[in-house]
């Protein structure tokens, strides 16, 4: 056995195949567990049991946050700061600060979109032990992996390799740390 | 694609009334394997440059030196150097500027608008679409920083991004030209991230493939934009959420990016310019003359690199179809301001629109309405959308046409306003002519750039949209 054992990997040649064998792996109560795929294999998140994405949170905060600057912003600057007097209207009015804090809603909203996204998937992550592995070049080309963790509490190496060769992989493989 | 739906057990009555599958179209014809579009997609970069790139890249630069040369003459002499003169004080810069920014929203509405809707044929285009988004953006923001005249006070010292400056002031925000600082602003950070996180995974085959392949350097490069992605699932679920809300974000704001642009001219007082149909009006014509742009560039692309297996006969129908709905839009708004103008009764508005159809700038009206009224609807024909070629040949009368739409929009009104002592004739002069000529080499050379290196079309959701993708082994359930 390796000396550091990061877990078991397993091919499937479709998607039919990896969306049965994740129910199967769900089921039998793996939690430090995935799935490589080239593409985001509509279906796979029910079959994993992986819970609605949490970037929707940082969205709405960042929305809300840039809707803020911008009108305060807009007030600060047109009304207080330096109040402008223009055509004799009010300082400062919702509606004409409204396109500017609506970009600027805008703008915050997919900068915390993709924040979260990197956040959520703690990316950057160059140093992966699949990213080492010789099947991660199929794995994004036309081939689709279970990986299950050996630090999963329920991690047993034989019950594991029966596991997935009973889901139908069709090659196992261990990865190294 | 992203709908996070689980699977639900299909209704009992599905099976009484057993309805006929509905035919839909071959995404990618031929029956290709996923390992097909890959190796397809990345044997465009991992190939030698081309000839014909090394050609078409040193006309693009030679092109692009005329703009450089253009925009250092007019910062070191000024902006009389431009033919502009009372009354039209704008004229080539403002339509450049227009004309750009509308052939970026087609990208946006290709990645956006068409996955909210659902419409797989989008994943062959939207990548090299996303990116004629960002580099005509590039192109466009060149005119209102540098039409200023004084740029070193137009950027930094607080005129057009709110900095604090010397004078204390503050732009004043009651103006769409504030606004539209930060409309483009936004609408070319958030193209670049979202064209960014779409390269994400690309990006990783690639490393991975340049790794194998023994390029060390290369991998590493990719490698690093990469983010170490690995096609994780978990990652995936979040990706494919951020896919969305981006998606969801861009829509909003393509729309309100034009109509903001739109607003400069609406919210003044100029007959022929304070119309309340402006922000539909440019939306709809920015969305033509961009998927005009998209067939200019895709069609060849297509031819050069065979790619006609992804890029097939169906995608080129649904685009023709779409340039033939905005194009008959455009056409409506163009008969709804004649109709107002005489309807209103107001007799400047008359006059306004009877001088662009005869007047001195006569020339320019019928260029437009030849370019933008008549030549989409040839798209009706089936037999026209299949000849290729002539597909072409239209789109860049599209383009054309969309010119000279902000041409004649712009300079009539200015040149014959209320008082007839203020009335003047506009010429561009060389320096604007070879300016704005030059942004065509400035787009060139970037959009080179792009499909030198960059995946020009995304494998992943290509691969997401074939059959090999459906869980339930090729039935199409939605």
């Amino acid at each position: 056995m390796a000396a550091s054992l990061y877990g078991l990997i397993a091919r499937f040649d479709t998607a039919p195949e990896i969306y049965h064998a994740a129910e199967q792996v769900r089921d039998a109560g793996y939690k430090n567990w995935d799935c490589i795929t080239p593409f985001p294999v509509h279906g796979l998140d029910g079959a994993m049991g992986v819970r609605r994405s949490h970037v929707p949170k940082f969205s709405l905060l960042g929305g809300i946050t840039g809707f803020i600057t911008g009108m305060s912003m807009i007030w600060f600057m047109n009304s207080v700061d330096y109040p402008l007097i223009v055509g004799g209207k009010p300082y400062f009015s919702p509606l004409f600060a409204f396109p500017v804090a609506y970009e600027l809603t805008i703008l915050f909203t997919a900068f915390a979109t993709i924040a979260g996204m990197f956040i959520m998937n703690l990316l950057p992550q160059h140093y992966h032990p699949v990213l080492k592995s010789k099947e991660i070049l199929r794995g994004l080309d036309d081939a689709f992996y279970v990986v299950i963790e050996a630090r999963d509490p329920r991690f047993d190496l034989a019950r594991a390799r029966a596991l997935l060769t009973q889901a139908g992989a069709k090659e196992i493989s261990e990865l190294e740390a | 694609m992203a709908h996070a739906h689980s699977d639900h057990p299909a209704p009992a009555i599905l099976a009484e009334v057993n309805p006929a599958p509905l035919p839909r179209a071959t995404l990618v014809e031929n029956n290709r394997s996923l390992n097909w579009v890959t190796e397809k997609i990345c044997g465009i970069i991992e190939a030698p440059t081309p000839k014909w790139w090394w050609i078409a890249f040193a006309v693009s630069g030679f092109l692009a030196l005329f703009t450089i040369a253009g925009i250092a003459y007019l910062v070191a002499a000024g902006v009389g150097v431009w033919g502009h003169a009372n009354p039209v004080n704008w004229a080539w810069d403002i339509v450049n500027f227009v004309f750009w920014i509308g052939i970026g929203h087609a990208g946006t509405l290709i990645s956006a608008i068409l996955c909210l809707l659902r419409q797989k044929w989008r994943t062959s285009i939207n990548r090299a679409a996303e990116a004629m988004t960002i580099f005509a953006v590039v192109c466009a923001a060149i005119f209102p920083v540098f039409h200023v005249g004084r740029v070193w006070f137009a950027v930094l010292p607080g005129y057009l991004f709110p900095f604090p400056n010397s004078n204390a002031i503050w732009p004043q925000f009651r103006s769409p030209l504030e606004w539209d600082v930060f409309a483009v602003s936004t609408y070319g950070t958030v193209s670049v991230l979202f064209w960014y996180v779409g390269l994400i995974p690309d990006l990783a085959i690639l490393r991975d493939r340049f790794y194998k392949a023994g390029n060390k350097v290369k991998s590493f490069l990719y490698g690093i934009f990469a983010m170490g992605w690995r096609g994780s699932n978990r990652h995936w679920s979040n990706y494919e959420m951020a896919y969305l809300i981006l998606a969801g974000v861009s829509t909003p704001l393509v729309l309100s990016v034009h109509t903001i642009v739109s607003f400069d001219f609406a919210v003044s007082l100029l007959p022929g310019w304070h119309t309340t149909i402006f922000p539909p009006y440019f939306v709809a014509g920015a969305i033509f003359s961009g998927f005009g742009m998209v067939l200019t560039l895709m069609l060849p692309l297509r031819a050069i690199f065979r790619l006609e297996d992804l890029i097939t006969q169906y995608h080129i129908d649904c685009m023709c179809k779409i340039v033939l709905a905005t194009g008959t839009i455009v056409g409506y708004a163009y008969g709804m301001e004649f109709f107002i103008a005489w309807y209103g009764a107001n007799p400047y508005e008359g006059f306004a629109f009877i001088n662009r159809a005869f007047g001195h700038y006569a020339w320019a009206y019928w260029i437009m309405i030849g370019c933008n009224v008549i030549t989409p609807q040839f798209f009706w024909f089936k037999k026209v959308r299949q000849n290729i070629a002539f597909v072409w040949v239209l789109s860049i009368f599209v383009n054309v046409g969309m010119w000279f739409e902000r041409f004649v929009i712009i300079v009539t009104s200015l040149a014959r306003d209320f008082l007839p002592s203020s009335w003047g004739y506009y010429s561009p002069s060389a320096v604007e002519i070879f300016t704005f000529f030059g942004t065509f080499g400035v787009f060139g050379v970037l959009f080179l750039l792009f499909i030198r290196f960059l995946p020009i079309m995304p494998m992943a959701e290509i691969k997401a949209v074939m059959p090999q993708a459906d869980v339930h082994g090729g039935h199409d359930k939605h």
